[in-house]
């Protein structure tokens, strides 16, 4: 952090005494006044979406869509839940989501510290490869991907045809090798801000290296932890290209992408869709208020490193 | 540091807590597993309510007659035609929907699929020979049980002709009269879609056989006409001459966009298959509904009168788990009764077998089956006719959009262009 | 206990924690590893390889054999029908053989273009703003990255219903709806990569502003107070002093703005599957691979020239970010 110090002495160099314009009155009215159209310009269309959401088709196409009037009601909504058949679409999204969270965690904290706790030759290399691997653009495995998904013979109870290919494990795995990259970074630059002295008093402790691991350090790592499961629940959640590729049966799609599919059910009743969409959206959103510290943290924990 | 003395006991718990949730994973991903040993798989793309209602009362009753129970697994009819290609190579179901044409003959010339001519030999008699032609593979054997077709045709609301005094055109004249008189009504002559890439094809393949015939449909579509023929051009002018007759921003709108601004008489006809009535929801509508086939030129090709009637129907994937019940399943589908079922719920097509009980088609079925017996000659679809990546998106798809995004562009280096890729294929 | 070590840890700024780190001369570390036991070594071994494996396994062997695979023709059924045909994938991307190849390439650019030009710089400006002390500053925070938590599909959906000719909202604002005059936002090839931008970045710049905002917060108020005290104005404190400072946060804004631009495909797979006017890269590699007749060799000649493309940014990524740390 060396940057500061020559940062501060340039400006006074070479930066002309201006008229000051201390903040004044008017201009935090303007400034207010400026975020109080952008924030509502950000919410329109989703607001839009929940005004259409709670109107009924024939309504709208009689008055218009940009209309007061009508019936208010929220048959969109029960209409989408029982015709697209929601709830079997959320579990799916939950059999895929939950696994591999928990495994991308789980496994991305073993490497985390194996590398920040210990030195290791390959170290570098090791992270080098995980971050660059998350970096990379899906489409450039997919090929290969999809023949190993159809090749890879997988036993029973984890794959009910014997394959990745068309299987909640197959899309579980795909999550986990691609985030585990950026999981295993955040966690290795937070590990190494956690003094190594522990590790030493461990070892007088009679610690093994596993009861290190599970026992002080994982603890330790609670709110990266914390972060990174609410982070990696939205992307998994929302995850459209994977099941689109690597699944095949309708029934099993993840709620995401089963949207997709929904559209030609719904005919052009927009209603429909723009309440289907909320319903689906609804979880992420719930995660977003409730956990939104979580959620920031996460996002910035890949960023400014701790 | 006191406070980090191990305690074996939450070392313990958190073990367990680990142990407890992979064996949630585990048991997470078995749901969903297994399945009755007598019944049939059965991969659908019917995902549109209409005929996915339809195709499961027709299973439903073949369940009833062959103690065949079909298990029915659903894909949107797009995703579906994309992922057919690994689906058949990986664990497809026993029983799958498909199409006659090129598109058959392709995955049974790939051994994806399992034969059925003695299936055939039981139900052959039921078909007419166009029908066999249309199931048969390269090989000379049967791979498709036809369930039904559906003509293309220009479709419209009869209370609408009747109020403004229409008259069915014949020819390409007064059909291109009655448009005008259409836009002098204030209405938008023909609704036109193409956002999905393939409806426009329709209206290549019907302007190509009005103007060149059956034949060199087929021989274009198989690669043995090139598309830089003067005859292709003459179809793309003809197509212009129509232009300004469509609704536009079609590459914006769905086919059943389109459907519905016909049914809602801002558009007087609408050039479509037949299915365009599934967006009737109304009875009283699609009662409203009628059709003529599209007009003829005045030239050689009027007596041929051929049109686009692609048939649908079911194939055996290569290794059914139930080869006997999926046979079975098969004869009985195509069997009238079984497809009159299919037709009941959806009346927008007609049933495929000969012993089919067509007394109780509605007025819209009987004129489906009396254009499609006066056609000399009954095309598939662009899409089923010719290797399908030359149809899809990154061919005909995109090239037919190009063509409508700028009609006015050099028609030869256009032309020159689908050559080109059809020869990099 | 352990609680109260946690919090003394977070708080515990990164760069005292990374001074310990480096204090520790390396001769010390090896020591300390050889002085694991045979088990526990064993033990790391598997902790670092069961992910390593998976990872490798499913992302970098792929990508090795698709560099592989773009040099043959395959239909994709029965691997005895792969055939290797040289460059010939690549010159028919080239020689403008398959039309759609550089017009995707074009959107690419386009989509990188208006990220980097306009979307990033008003994600940054819209943290500095919400970095002042101002009233309501959480809920204007809320509203402006509510977008980044839907998906790119609900998005798509979402912006459907404004820009569609006949029910949505602009059209109906304009009274085209249902006219001849509609504009078709989404079908017009002209004007529909425009508005599936506006689309991205409305969600994208709200991912650039929390990146952002969690950077300022982190800038040391005392070096704005100095650059005010020297004079600075508030437009000269934050390019020269506050930007430098925040240089591992640009890096990772710079990285984002062009992997997402590269990455680009739900949204237009969406509202078209990527036809029209909205071809990208990733839509042409999908295309060629999943399609119902696959060409897969094709497909993987353009995954590996998006492979090229990102490649770029990733290394100067990993030189910047994993190097200077480890210095």
């Amino acid at each position: 952090m060396t940057a500061p110090a020559a940062a501060t002495s340039r400006p006074a160099a070479d930066v002309a005494p201006v008229a000051r314009r201390r903040r004044t009155p008017p201009g935090r009215m303007l400034l207010q006044g400026f975020l109080i159209v952008t924030s509502l310009v950000w919410l329109a269309p989703i607001l839009w979406a929940l005004y259409t959401s709670l109107r009924p088709y024939a309504d709208t196409a009689r008055l218009g869509y940009v209309s007061i009037g009508g019936d208010y009601n929220l048959q969109n909504y029960v209409d989408s839940w029982t015709q697209a058949e929601l709830p079997k679409y959320f579990l799916n999204t939950l059999i895929i989501v939950v696994p591999a969270v928990i495994l991308t965690l789980m496994l991305a904290s073993m490497v985390a510290f194996a590398v920040s706790r210990y030195s290791w030759r390959f170290n570098l290399l090791l992270l080098m490869v995980f971050t660059a691997g998350n970096l990379l653009p899906q489409q450039v495995v997919i090929t290969p991907l999809y023949r190993l998904y159809l090749a890879l013979p997988i036993p029973r109870p984890l794959s009910d045809n014997g394959l990745l290919y068309d299987q909640y494990i197959g899309i579980a795995i795909i999550h986990i090798a691609f985030q585990l990259g950026f999981c295993t970074f955040v966690l290795s630059n937070y590990m190494k801000t956690i003094p190594r002295e522990l590790n030493e008093a461990a070892v007088v402790d009679g610690a093994g290296v596993f009861r290190t691991y599970l026992e002080i350090i994982m603890p330790l790592c609670r709110p990266p932890l914390a972060a990174l499961a609410t982070l990696q629940f939205t992307w998994v959640y929302n995850d459209f290209f994977w099941a689109i590729i690597l699944m095949k049966s309708g029934d099993k799609l993840p709620i995401t992408s089963a949207l997709n599919n929904l559209k030609g059910q719904f005919f052009i009743d927009n209603n429909l869709v723009a309440a289907g969409s909320i319903l689906v959206a609804l979880p992420t959103l719930i995660v977003f208020f409730v956990l939104q510290k979580q959620f920031i943290k996460g996002l910035t924990l890949g960023s400014t490193k701790g | 540091m006191p406070a980090l003395a191990l305690r074996p006991r939450r070392l313990m718990a958190r073990a367990l807590v680990l142990g407890a949730a992979l064996v949630l994973i585990v048991a997470g991903c078995g749901i969903g597993a297994t399945e009755a040993p007598t019944s049939v798989t059965v991969g659908s793309n019917y995902s549109d309510e209409v005929p996915k209602a339809a195709f499961a009362s027709m299973l439903e009753y073949c369940a009833g007659e062959t103690d065949v129970e079909a298990t029915i697994n659903t894909t949107e009819h797009g995703k579906f035609q994309d992922s057919i290609n690994a689906y058949l190579q990986a664990t497809p179901d026993d029983v799958f929907t498909w199409f006659a044409g090129y598109r058959m003959r392709f995955f049974a010339g790939q051994g994806l699929a399992t034969d059925i001519s003695d299936v055939w030999a039981n139900v052959g008699s039921n078909y007419s020979e166009a029908f066999k032609t249309a199931s048969t593979g390269d090989d000379g054997k049967q791979y498709f049980i036809p369930m039904y077709n559906y003509p293309w045709v220009v479709i419209y609301r009869k209370s609408l002709f009747q109020d403004n005094g229409y008259e069915i055109p014949t020819t390409w004249s007064e059909f291109k009269d009655l448009a005008e008189q259409m836009q002098d009504d204030d209405l938008v002559p023909m609704a036109f879609a193409d956002k999905d890439g393939w409806p426009a094809m329709g209206t290549f393949d019907i302007l190509n056989m009005r103007q060149n015939g059956y034949q060199f449909h087929v021989d274009l579509m198989a690669g043995t006409e090139k598309w830089t023929d003067p005859r292709v051009a003459d179809v793309f002018e003809l197509w212009k001459e129509l232009l300004p007759y469509l609704q536009t921003n079609a590459l914006g709108r769905t086919w059943q966009e389109g459907a519905q601004s016909m049914i809602n008489k801002e558009a007087g006809m609408y050039f479509l298959g037949t299915f365009a009535g599934e967006q009737a929801s109304d009875p009283a509508i699609h009662d409203d509904l009628d059709f003529f086939p599209f007009p003829v030129l005045g030239n050689e090709w009027d007596a041929e009168n051929a049109i686009d009637a692609p048939i649908d129907g079911l194939m055996l994937s290569k290794s059914p788990k139930n080869l006997a019940g999926a046979k079975k399943l098969l004869e009985c589908v195509a069997t009238g009764e079984a497809q009159i079922k299919f037709l009941e719920s959806s009346p927008n097509n007609v049933a495929a077998a000969k012993d089919a009980d067509t007394s109780g088609y509605t007025p819209f079925q009987k004129k489906m089956a009396e254009i499609i017996g006066n056609s000399g000659a009954i095309a598939q679809f662009l899409d089923r006719d010719t290797r399908p990546d030359f149809a899809g998106g990154n061919g005909m798809q995109k090239f037919l959009q190009d063509f409508l995004a700028d009609p006015d562009q050099d028609l030869n280096a256009f032309l020159t262009g689908i050559q080109t890729f059809y020869d990099s294929l | 206990m352990t609680d109260q070590l946690l919090h003394e840890r977070s708080s515990t700024p990164p760069a005292a924690a990374a001074g310990g780190v480096a204090a520790s001369p390396p001769a010390r570390r090896r020591s300390r590893f050889s002085l694991l036991t045979r088990r526990d070594k064993i033990l790391l071994g598997v902790m670092v390889g069961v992910p390593t494996f998976i990872h490798v396994f499913f992302i970098w062997l792929p990508t090795i054999l698709s560099a592989i695979l773009s040099f043959t023709n395959w239909n994709g059924i029965g691997l005895d029908r792969i055939v290797f045909v040289g460059t010939k994938n690549y010159e028919d991307l080239f020689t403008g053989v398959y039309a759609p190849f550089w017009p995707a390439l074009q959107h690419n650019l386009i989509w990188l273009v208006v990220f980097t030009v306009l979307a990033t710089p008003i994600g940054i400006f819209f943290a500095v703003l919400l970095d002042k002390e101002i009233r309501g500053t959480r809920i204007y925070q809320s509203a402006l990255y509510l977008p980044v938590v839907l998906s790119l599909a609900i998005v798509g959906f979402i912006w459907q219903l404004i820009y569609s000719p006949d029910q949505g909202l602009i059209n109906s604002l304009l009274g085209t709806a249902k006219t001849p005059e509609a504009i078709d936002w989404l079908g017009n090839r002209d004007i529909n990569l425009w508005a599936i931008l506006v689309a991205a970045s409305w969600r994208h710049i709200g991912y650039i502003m929390v990146l952002y905002l969690a950077g300022l917060k982190s800038v040391d108020p005392n070096l704005k107070e100095a650059a005010a005290i020297d004079g600075a104005t508030e437009t000269q404190t934050f390019f020269r002093v506050v930007l430098p400072v925040l240089r591992p946060i640009n890096l990772v804004v710079i990285v984002i703005t062009v992997i997402e631009s590269l990455r680009a495909f739900d949204l237009v797979f969406i509202t078209n599957r990527g036809l029209n006017g909205l071809e990208l890269l990733s839509v042409l590699v999908t295309n060629n691979i999943i399609g119902e007749a696959s060409r897969i060799g094709f497909g993987s000649a353009i995954a590996m020239i998006l492979l090229v493309i990102s490649v770029g940014p990733i290394i100067y990524y990993l030189t910047r970010s994993l190097k200077a740390e480890q210095a």
